[in-house]
């Protein structure tokens, strides 16, 4: 266990709480804020990693731009304030699933990765230029057909937001 | 004129079917367009038979010359080996008889003119009488029993239509009925000794000159030819009205005057002496009880039938009993031999001739006097003296007064007759006296005396009168054509195997001369003049049997007729309506329980398990509806979990 | 040097929460920020992959999602609006026209 693990266990811990009081809490902007702590421990993940790019765009949108919108989406539908009993029905079928998954999806990383042997290269460390230089060299294509994604996006949710006052 | 009429003669024997078919055709026309032709389509039976009357006489004039027999025919219809043929076959009896019958149908046919005038179905009595003469020729023709069975039937069905021609009258259909089915009893026996014949031959052929060769060749066995012989008379005695199937004769006289004269008198009922004559040589080669039979019965009725014909009011009904007995002398005389045989056939010869002029005669005093009894009668040979003459002549002859038809022939009865046969004999000569007798009173009680009636009785027209002038002529004449004096020409036509010399004897022809007059001269003392009642009343017992018939016809209604009619038929319909119905009912109704049953199965059973998967079609979607629950996320949970099975199973397998 | 596995199991666990979220959140925005959890897991697979392998395609990938995220997240909170606007409501469970 090195330090970066220890780093990484710490950060974990915090985005998995946090992660999970998301999905249960019963307060729709406490909900929010923890969103908020997970986004921030996986920025820290990435940087971890030697993402440095990453890290930051994400905390830049995720943190700083989605949330915002989801506050703001809580406060147009009038979100209930205060404690309320905020999952359906199907809650425990979703528990059923959620653990199942995550049942799958352990047993298959244990399967395909022994711990002990592959080993995260955390010497990998990659600059923003080695990231805008792959970007704009090999997946250019990409990233204007995203280019052209966020347009439709922008059209699509003013279209679909907007009072049709002029209907007829 | 006379070598030229000769050679056209010689070539018209080949064509004698055209005499059979040209009353057909006549029979056609009237039927087709009779009812549009001016005077009502009497005109085509007149033409068709005035033809077929110069022909046949051109036929019998081949024979006059010395010609020889004709026959020819063409194959109609094969049934494995046995063969029927159409065709003619002509010899010197046939010839005579041609004559007869278009003479006498020719002679009715011009007669009808007047006496159906204004009759309700004129077009149709002439069709029918056309035909029934076409079926007449066609039995004289015959070749083989097959066609003359054909014309024999149709006769007998002209004959029931003609009786019953006016069968508004319920009387007359009854009639009609009664001598259809009388001679139709005759026919059942008839037809099985043709079956008879026809397998004595081996089944290949009906044919008269073949069956008659093989008879005479003696190979068949003697009981077979007896027994076809009796059989072959049953149809005799059944449509020449011998006893015991005498009773439809009298009846039939509700059937218009021309029709007794041509069907009752001179032709159909001739067609049962015809057949005996004709299948002589069965007759002959038949053990000799047969002919015995023949000689019986003829006796038998001979003698009934002219006491019967004594106590008559009605015309036509004495003219019919003395038919009857005119008749029996023909079976009596057949049964003596073939000496008798040719007597017989010239018996008929003449016969017809002055019976179809008496019926004919009195069918004019009854068309006179609109009635038929004869005590309605009286003095009539002053208003009508041409009927009066004529049915003098014709009584005289019938009588037996020479040198009249009747003397002739009845002399060559008994004279066959005297040779063994002296009961016989015996018998013929008192029914002789019988006969002179009731002719006698006859003539009497309708045109001597006063009338009394209340009409005005006037001759008859031209076209009723004509015929019987005719026939008058032709009784005088004819008689002379079997005198032995005068070479007997006759009999050089008319013979079995070959012509006889023929004998008179002077003295059997004074004893029937005698036999005749003492009948005249009884007669007219007693009846001459008028009385209140008939004199013969006297004989009380004996004038209440003939007056019942000697109850033979009401023995046969309640002995047969209606026994058959109300109780066996009754039961049969009982047998038809309960047991044959109810069978058939039985089987429907049975049918219909399986039907229920089978429906039950249906519907229970097969309906049942198709319904039933398709209810648990319906039941299992209606649960798995409700998987539909309008929830994504929960569909989202299904996703998912298909997700994660499938992502397990690639990694592991893949 | 941190071992992959830990970063894939921390990975599976914000995926699975993210699952349990979206299936069972009533709140129809709180099913969008389940989303957000699953996508985060998601990259961080990716970047641990990239780092692994050392590529930097992993890291690129993630952009793109994290693109890809910010409009989709756009495109559903407007979609949700529309559904508030004309069901005063926006809870999941009564959006069941399509029961049988």
């Amino acid at each position: 266990m090195s330090a970066q693990e220890y780093a990484f266990v710490v950060l974990a811990v915090v985005g998995s709480v946090s992660a999970i009081s998301v999905v249960l809490a019963r307060n729709v902007v406490h909900a929010a804020l923890y969103l908020v702590i997970t986004l921030l421990s996986v920025g820290g993940v990435y940087l971890l990693l030697g993402a440095e790019f990453v890290a930051w765009v994400q905390i830049l949108i995720y943190v700083g731009a989605i949330v915002i919108l989801f506050l703001f989406g809580l406060m147009l539908t009038k979100a209930p304030i205060g404690r309320d009993m905020l999952d359906n029905q199907n809650r425990w079928i979703g528990g059923i699933v959620g653990f199942g998954v995550f049942l799958g999806l352990v047993f298959l990383i244990q399967d395909a990765f022994r711990v002990q042997d592959s080993v995260a290269a955390s010497t990998f460390r990659t600059t923003t230029a080695d990231v805008g230089v792959s970007l704009f060299r090999d997946y250019v294509l990409p990233f204007e057909a995203v280019s052209f994604l966020l347009l439709a996006a922008l059209i699509g949710a003013v279209v679909l937001a907007r009072k049709d006052a002029e209907a007829k | 004129m006379v070598a030229e009429a000769a050679t056209a003669a010689s070539g018209i024997i080949t064509s004698s079917w055209i005499v059979v078919l040209l009353p057909v055709i006549s029979a056609l026309l009237t039927l087709f367009f009779g009812k549009r032709t001016p005077g009502k389509g009497a005109v085509y039976g007149i033409v068709a038979l005035g033809a077929a009357f110069v022909m046949s006489l051109l036929i019998l004039w081949h024979f006059v010359q010395g010609g020889g027999t004709y026959t020819s025919g063409v194959d109609w219809f094969t049934i494995g080996p046995f063969r029927v043929e159409v065709g003619q076959y002509i010899d010197g009896l046939a010839a005579v008889m041609l004559v007869v019958v278009t003479t006498v149908s020719l002679c009715v046919h011009v007669y009808s003119l007047g006496y159906m005038d204004g009759d309700v179905r004129f077009t149709w009595f002439y069709v029918v009488l056309s035909l029934f003469t076409a079926a007449m020729l066609n039995v004289v023709i015959a070749p083989n029993l097959i066609q003359l069975l054909i014309g024999w039937e149709v006769m007998g069905v002209c004959s029931y239509l003609l009786i019953g021609h006016w069968y508004e009258e319920k009387q007359n259909s009854d009639a009609a009925i009664k001598a259809f089915i009388t001679t139709r009893i005759g026919d059942v026996p008839f037809m099985f000794g043709i079956f008879a014949l026809i397998f004595a031959t081996g089944f290949t052929t009906s044919n008269i000159s073949a069956i008659g060769e093989l008879v005479k060749s003696h190979e068949l066995s003697s009981a077979l030819v007896a027994g076809a012989a009796i059989l072959l008379f049953g149809g005799t005695i059944g449509k020449s009205a011998q006893f015991p199937l005498h009773v439809w004769l009298p009846d039939a006289m509700a059937g218009p005057t021309p029709v007794s004269a041509l069907i009752h008198a001179a032709t159909m009922v001739a067609a049962g002496v015809y057949l005996v004559g004709r299948m002589y040589e069965v007759f002959i080669n038949a053990e000799p009880w047969v002919l015995q039979v023949l000689g019986i019965i003829g006796a038998i009725t001979m003698l009934g039938s002219a006491f019967m014909a004594l106590i008559q009011d009605d015309i036509k009904r004495v003219l019919a009993y003395s038919t009857l007995s005119q008749l029996a002398y023909m079976v009596a005389s057949m049964s003596l031999g073939p000496a008798g045989r040719n007597a017989a056939f010239f018996h008929l010869f003449t016969h017809a001739f002055f019976k179809a002029l008496l019926f004919l005669g009195a069918g004019s005093v009854i068309h006179a006097v609109h009635s038929n009894n004869m005590s309605d009668m009286g003095g009539l040979r002053k208003p009508m003296p041409v009927t009066f003459w004529t049915f003098l002549v014709g009584s005289a002859a019938l009588a037996g007064i020479a040198p009249l038809a009747g003397f002739w022939s009845k002399d060559e009865m008994l004279v066959s007759a005297s040779e063994g046969h002296e009961l016989l004999f015996a018998i013929m000569l008192f029914t002789a006296v019988l006969t002179a007798f009731y002719t006698t009173r006859m003539v009497v009680q309708t045109f001597f005396g006063t009338y009394e009636g209340h009409g005005h009785p006037h001759e008859s027209p031209p076209s009723m009168a004509g015929p019987l002038v005719v026939l008058a002529i032709g009784t005088v004449i004819v008689g002379f054509l079997g005198a032995p004096q005068l070479h007997a020409p006759f009999f050089k036509w008319v013979f079995f195997d070959e012509p006889e010399a023929l004998h008179f004897e002077a003295w059997i022809a004074l004893v029937g001369t005698a036999a005749a007059l003492l009948g005249i001269i009884t007669a007219w003392k007693l009846y001459s003049p008028k009385r209140e009642t008939d004199p013969l009343r006297r004989f009380g017992g004996a004038w209440n049997l003939l007056e019942h018939r000697y109850y033979i016809d009401a023995f046969y209604m309640k002995g047969i007729v209606y026994p058959v009619r109300d109780r066996a038929s009754a039961a049969v319909y009982w047998f038809n309506q309960h047991v044959l119905d109810g069978i058939v009912n039985g089987a429907g109704a049975a049918a219909r329980g399986l039907a229920q049953v089978v429906n039950l199965f249906d519907r229970g059973v097969i309906d049942r398990a198709v319904n039933g998967v398709a209810g648990t079609a319906g039941a299992t979607g209606g649960l798995l509806k409700y998987i539909q629950s309008g929830n994504v996320q929960r569909y989202m949970a299904f996703l998912f979990v298909g997700v994660l099975v499938l992502a397990i199973v690639f990694a592991k397998l893949v | 040097m941190i071992r992959l596995p830990f970063v894939l199991f921390f990975a599976a666990l914000l995926f699975s929460a993210g699952v349990y979220g979206v299936l069972a959140r009533r709140n129809a925005v709180m099913v969008l920020m389940a989303i957000e959890l699953m996508l985060n897991a998601v990259n961080v697979n990716l970047v641990a992959f990239g780092s692994q392998l050392q590529d930097v395609t992993g890291q690129i990938f993630a952009l793109f999602v994290i693109a890809v995220a910010a409009a989709e997240v756009g495109i559903g909170l407007a979609i949700v609006i529309l559904l508030y606007r004309n069901r005063e409501s926006i809870n999941v469970d009564e959006v069941n026209l399509l029961k049988w």
